[in-house]
């Protein structure tokens, strides 16, 4: 149940990659048919990714991944926009593949406003309106967030940079083949996605750039992707994307009615069996599959290890590997004490989890829990 | 990060849980908001710690630092228990991973606390001199 971290390749998307394996060795920049047939490939994928969010297939540039993607948007588009401004504005609540990279471009002349969020982990899109500068070049703000699910108002967002002129980027990269996007409909300009979280293989990932946005090779070498990402093709990983999206595609409201029903029965049973404990994220508008909780009194840690002993695997929200053992930048932005925030554990459902999965965890659960607080000294204390 | 088996069944059967009603000494150490809190209660009879418990509010590796100083403190003297290093510690677990040695510096501490205590209370005057910890840098508050 931690499909965040990456989701299992569809057997599909397997199956797509298997004959690659063994006859997919040929350059795609190569003329002969050896190549021909790759270069083919790649082109079938890229209207594949294109079709999943509603772009063209020229406006995607596949990486090696959301990272990759999320520094590509911002050191790609950012330089070459350089003579109208320099100011980004982005949240609080980003990814560390957006975060980063701002660091670096604030050091060397950029300006980044960083907005809040309210409890919910939403942004305000009016505080988006009031960030905005004459030398705003960039919003880049997330679609939906990879730790407590909250999908943000990117329409709204949308609407307003489109208006502005300005350029809008969102890492989508927790969105993208779990829920719907599109990205002519919600005014998006630049779109980081990643195969490995709707069934593809790790290692992939794609940028979409709306076509007439300028955008400077990152990565440089040779005339691969339109001349925007150089280096040869990672063939059997873009060919795994691309059936991974066309899979999503068709099988997208099954996909988000499952998940859905699956993480609301994970969360009424824990929060019915087990006290003192609260959900983070939105209630409503939030990731399918995502459950992300704060129990008291406890450490995330902890729990996951205990539940790993039982053969469930999840992620503990609390950066606690971290040399900081500061607690995750997105609870704290939602304003959770820090102690709480410690308690952070997630569930990422997947599409291979089942109804016995739900009841096996609300059988396991609620013991370790118990365990863990009759061993806290701060659960005794509150008694 | 890996943990070593000892950590690993450290963690799952924690020894010596809980607090002693009639401790002679009780030591608490760390901050909710890092992630660790370690009580530590200490029953001494001549000189010498006869028992033992914790409660520990933290990761795998504060609840297996904690389980193990347990076990290293039971029949120790107050000076032998004071000589107890968090390196020690460490290594009874067969090493802790570079992020979570603080583990067993707060470990340290607890068991200071602890004696700490049990001095204040049977003497009036804690200890003299206390360690200087090198956990801080471990630690952005």
């Amino acid at each position: 149940m931690d499909n965040a971290s990456g989701t299992p390749l569809h057997p599909k998307v397997t199956e797509a990659i298997i004959p690659l394996l063994k006859e997919g060795f040929g350059n795609p920049s190569n003329l002969h048919h050896f190549g021909r047939m790759t270069s083919d490939a790649i082109q079938t994928a890229r209207g594949q990714v294109a079709g999943l969010i509603n772009a063209k297939p020229n406006e995607i540039i596949f990486t090696s991944g959301g990272t990759e993607a999320n520094n590509f948007a911002l050191k790609g588009i950012l330089p070459a926009h350089k003579k109208k401004g320099n100011h980004i504005v982005t949240s609080q609540i980003e990814h560390f593949s957006v975060l980063n990279p701002l660091k670096s471009l604030e050091k060397s002349g950029y300006e980044v406003t960083y907005l809040p969020v309210d409890k919910y982990g939403m942004i305000n899109p009016d505080d988006v309106k009031k960030a905005i500068k004459p030398t705003t070049t960039m919003v880049s703000i997330m679609y939906a967030n990879n730790e407590i699910g909250t999908v943000e108002p990117v329409k709204e967002i949308g609407s307003l940079t489109r208006e502005k002129n300005i350029i809008f980027h969102t890492d989508a990269v927790a969105a993208v083949g779990n829920i719907p996007v599109d990205v002519k409909e919600n005014n998006i300009d630049a779109l980081s996605l990643s195969a490995n979280q709707f069934g593809g293989p790790a290692g992939v990932g794609a940028l979409y750039v709306r076509e007439g946005v300028r955008i400077r090779p990152f990565m440089e070498g040779g005339v691969q992707e339109g001349g925007r990402r150089a280096g040869t093709e990672n063939i059997m990983g873009i060919v795994g994307l691309g059936k991974a999206s066309e899979l999503a595609q068709s099988e997208m409201s099954q996909r988000v009615n499952k998940m859905q029903s699956l993480r609301d029965r994970l969360k009424d049973g824990i929060l019915k069996n087990i006290s003192h404990v609260y959900v983070n994220g939105h209630p409503t508008n939030r990731l399918p599959g995502n459950l992300s909780l704060c129990i008291e009194f406890i450490e995330g840690e902890s729990i996951l290890l205990f539940l790993d002993m039982q053969g469930i695997a999840i992620s503990s929200g609390s950066a606690c590997t971290s040399r900081s053992l500061k607690a995750s930048h997105v609870i704290t932005a939602t304003g959770v004490d820090a102690a709480l925030a410690q308690g952070t554990i997630l569930f990422s459902l997947g599409i291979n989890n089942s109804e016995n999965d739900i009841n096996y965890v609300l059988e396991k659960l609620p013991p370790i829990i118990d365990r863990l607080r009759q061993m806290s000294p701060l659960y005794s204390q509150k008694k | 990060m890996q943990y070593s088996a000892k950590v690993m069944d450290h963690f799952a059967n924690p020894r010596n849980v809980g607090e002693l009603p009639d401790a002679s000494g009780v030591g608490e150490v760390g901050n909710p908001a890092c992630g660790d809190i370690m009580k530590m209660s200490i029953k001494v009879k001549d000189n010498v710690i006869v028992d033992v418990k914790f409660k520990t509010f933290g990761c795998g590796a504060a609840i297996a630092t904690s389980s193990i100083s347990t076990e290293m403190l039971k029949g120790k003297t107050l000076d032998e228990a004071l000589g107890i290093t968090n390196k020690a510690v460490a290594e009874a677990l067969d090493g802790l991973p570079p992020a979570k040695m603080h583990c067993s510096v707060l470990a340290e501490e607890a068991i200071e606390a602890a004696i700490d205590d049990y001095l204040k209370k049977t003497t009036g005057k804690g200890l003299e001199k206390k360690k200087q910890h090198a956990h801080d840098d471990h630690h952005e508050h």
